[in-house]
């Protein structure tokens, strides 16, 4: 690759483009998929990794068992419509759900950084466990370390989890094909939303409850029916837009959305349209698309709607066979373009 | 969503296209001035509801991608500084300066915080009387009245840790260059309508009769585009060439006078370099000789440093409306938004940053020859 400043390459290994860890390299953008390609990919490679899914789905004497970990760093610690616990749980609930599987027993490890009020502690993990309790899991290991004042941000939370899958069906962005429907279970943004107005003190007139929520419900419903799921994302960071990018690439297929059929709460849209943000990047902790054979539309949608959070699931858009790896939005007044995924994080624009 | 929604109307909008095409006899090609109507154009497709032959080319009017690679090396020069807070709007965070971009200063040590308005630099500068605080002005006549407020409030809270480091461009004299270029296409403009919310378009009448062009002073929805074009377009097929106001909503004739008021305080105008044009008279703005102290280049005697611009960018043309962002050979390829070699890939107002967004089915045909329709 060309440097536009002709500085000589340092590295033998030339890692990535950047000789320092940014922000973005977390943003679940495009910075992030070339540091799993090019650093963790190559070192750790195996079938299980290679599937690229939220979580690896192995075999055990017959059993087929999800198996994920995430690391929750949310700052602020509370925020609303819930706090880093229940982030901890949902988040990794929902990894499992996204592989079709039960989620059955999270471990915790928690880094603690001196100074922490101990009553802080306390009422994480009081709502990790209510957390838990309504997503029907158990938590049964942990680990706690605690870092010197200043080498932490008060506290992070890492959870692993395993999960049952008790169906015949292959889900991952193998199994999507040319005609497939893309289902998406409520509105977008509320979660990202959410924690940029505490963050960043902004005041909104009605305020904005992050989405945290577990999924192995509605999952499980429509595995249950027999809706013929073929693959399932939860929209976390990057938001759809980037959800639909990974899917469409890793699927080879091309999927066109609707922008007016994408629900998005009145002041959602408002926060984002003030600080010039895009909510179809704005990241969710309940929200997930379901990409599913097309003659099972009407009751997958009944029963997302059965197990409905925020606004009614909606059918936004379809899969065809068209550009491998592109993602089309047809927009409010009817033109068609291309729905990117991102470099990094949404920056706010000037004016 | 109230106040947007209206002027997103699919029928609305299939009307105006119709009657655009209803009163285009001939090729016309329009520039429109400002980053945001740019941004406005690609994410809503609204190039692709033109008739045939009216072409949009975009302007210089993103204040991220004309501010010049010299301020932006000042910038990561005083955001390197231990003892500096670095505020600056986000999308100047990524923009890269000869050797690295301010997110690198950030991710090497540096205090670089994005804020959404220059008052929250003031307030961090009070509650940290030890740190000195600088905020990266940047930006067209639309942000600079908060700025001058910001430079007001420091003043009048008597803040000797507050400074700013001063970026602002002028509207008109851009357009006036552009016309004057032996280079120019753009036959009629639509004006940038928050730029004018504040100055009102009083400025723009001598240049519409001295250039013989039309203006449309225009919002940023759908139908305020849409509707822009149409008024610009029945200009030039009935041989006018006036200043007309389509954002009447938002805009009045002679603007905000106290704001421009304000601006006439703290700033005054001076000539300004802008990235991948040069320098222009009369084109910005800088601290006035009664806030000097408050100049960040002085205060951290960062004035003299200078630099020189990738040779590979052709921002410059596409700035001036004269190139598309797909007819650069390095568009997509060397030039990405993860490794821009020019600030009109970085800002989500640049025009190729938009049209890598959300025009790559157009740009994937590869660079093309001819100018081709938006």
């Amino acid at each position: 690759m060309e440097r536009p400043t002709g500085l000589p390459v340092a590295c033998p290994l030339p890692l990535t483009d950047h000789p320092h860890i940014m922000l973005a390299h977390g943003g679940g953008g495009r910075l992030m998929h070339q540091l799993i390609e090019r650093v963790f990919l190559p070192a750790f490679r195996n079938p299980a990794l290679d599937q690229r899914h939220d979580g690896a789905v192995v075999m055990v004497d017959g059993l087929r068992l999800a198996f994920t970990t995430d690391s929750y760093v949310v700052q602020p610690l509370f925020f609303p419509g819930g706090d880093i616990g229940t982030l901890a749980i949902n988040g990794t609930v929902n990894d499992l759900a996204m592989c079709g599987a039960r989620p059955r027993w999270l471990s915790a490890g928690f880094i603690l950084e001196e100074g922490l009020p101990t009553d802080t502690l306390a009422r994480i993990v009081t709502s990790m466990q209510a957390a838990a309790t309504a997503a029907g899991v158990q938590l049964v290991t942990g680990d706690t370390k605690v870092v010197d004042k200043g080498k932490g941000d008060g506290l992070f939370v890492n959870t692993a989890g395993l999960g049952l899958i008790e169906h015949e069906q292959r889900i991952g962005p193998d199994q999507v094909q040319p005609g497939d429907v893309v289902l998406l279970n409520g509105d977008v943004g509320r979660h990202g939303m959410a924690i940029l107005s505490v963050r960043e003190g902004l005041q909104f007139e009605s305020p904005i409850l992050s989405d945290c929520a577990p999924l192995a419900g509605p999952v499980l419903a429509l595995l249950e029916a027999g809706v013929r799921v073929h693959c399932l994302r939860d929209l976390t960071r990057g938001g759809l837009a980037t959800a639909l990018n990974e899917i469409a690439a890793a699927a080879r297929v091309q999927i066109d959305i609707e922008e007016a059929a994408v629900p998005v709460i009145e002041p959602v849209r408002g926060a984002c349209e003030l600080l010039g943000l895009d909510p179809l990047y704005v990241a969710n902790e309940g929200r997930f698309i379901a990409i599913v054979r097309a003659t099972d539309q009407d009751r997958a949608l009944e029963l997302l709607q059965a197990h409905r959070l925020g606004e009614p699931p909606a059918l936004i858009g379809r899969v065809t066979a068209g550009q491998p790896g592109l993602v089309t939005l047809t927009s409010r007044v009817g033109a068609r373009r291309v729905l990117d995924m991102l470099s990094g994080e949404q920056l706010p624009r000037i004016c | 969503m109230k106040f947007t929604d209206e002027y997103r109307d699919q029928r609305l909008a299939k009307e105006l296209a119709a009657a655009l095409a209803r009163v285009t006899t001939r090729p016309w090609t329009i520039m429109e001035v400002c980053g945001g109507q740019t941004h406005a154009i690609v994410k809503f497709g609204l190039d692709q509801l033109l008739p045939p032959g009216v072409e949009l080319v975009h302007g210089p009017g993103c204040p991220v991608c004309v501010t010049p690679v010299e301020l932006i090396d000042k910038a990561i020069e005083i955001a390197a500084r231990p003892e500096v807070i670095f505020c600056s709007f986000g999308d100047m965070l990524r923009v890269p300066g000869t050797q690295r971009d301010l997110f690198s200063v950030k991710a090497q040590g540096g205090d670089v915080r994005i804020v959404y308005s220059p008052l929250d630099a003031v307030q961090l500068a009070r509650r940290h009387p030890d740190r000195q605080v600088v905020f990266f002005a940047v930006g067209f006549e639309t942000t600079a009245p908060a700025n001058a407020l910001a430079v007001l409030q420091a003043h009048r809270l008597g803040l000797k840790n507050f400074s700013m480091l001063v970026s602002h461009v002028l509207v008109p004299p851009a357009m006036e260059a552009i016309l004057s270029s032996p280079n120019n296409r753009v036959q009629g403009f639509l004006a940038a309508g928050h730029v004018c919310t504040v100055m009102g378009y009083t400025e723009y009448e001598p240049i519409a009769r001295r250039y013989r062009v039309p203006i449309v002073v225009t919002g940023f929805e759908p139908l305020d585009i849409l509707q822009g074009i149409l008024m610009c377009v029945e200009q030039l097929e009935q041989g006018r060439a006036e200043v007309q106001n389509q954002y009447a909503r938002a805009v009045r004739r002679r603007g905000n006078e106290p704001a421009q008021e304000l601006i006439r305080h703290v700033f005054q105008v001076v000539p300004r370099k802008w990235r991948g044009v040069g320098e222009i008279p009369q084109s910005g703005l800088g601290l006035a000789p009664a806030y000097a102290e408050f100049d960040a280049e002085r205060r951290f005697g960062v004035a003299t440093l200078t630099a020189e611009e990738s040779a590979e960018c052709i921002s410059g043309l596409i700035l001036q409306g004269v190139k598309k962002p797909h007819q650069c050979p390095a568009f997509a390829t060397r030039c990405t938004p993860e490794h821009p070699l020019g600030a009109t890939m970085v800002s989500s107002e640049g025009a190729c940053a938009a049209y890598y967004r959300y025009r790559r089915d157009v740009a994937a045909a590869g660079p093309v020859q001819a100018p081709a329709k938006g």
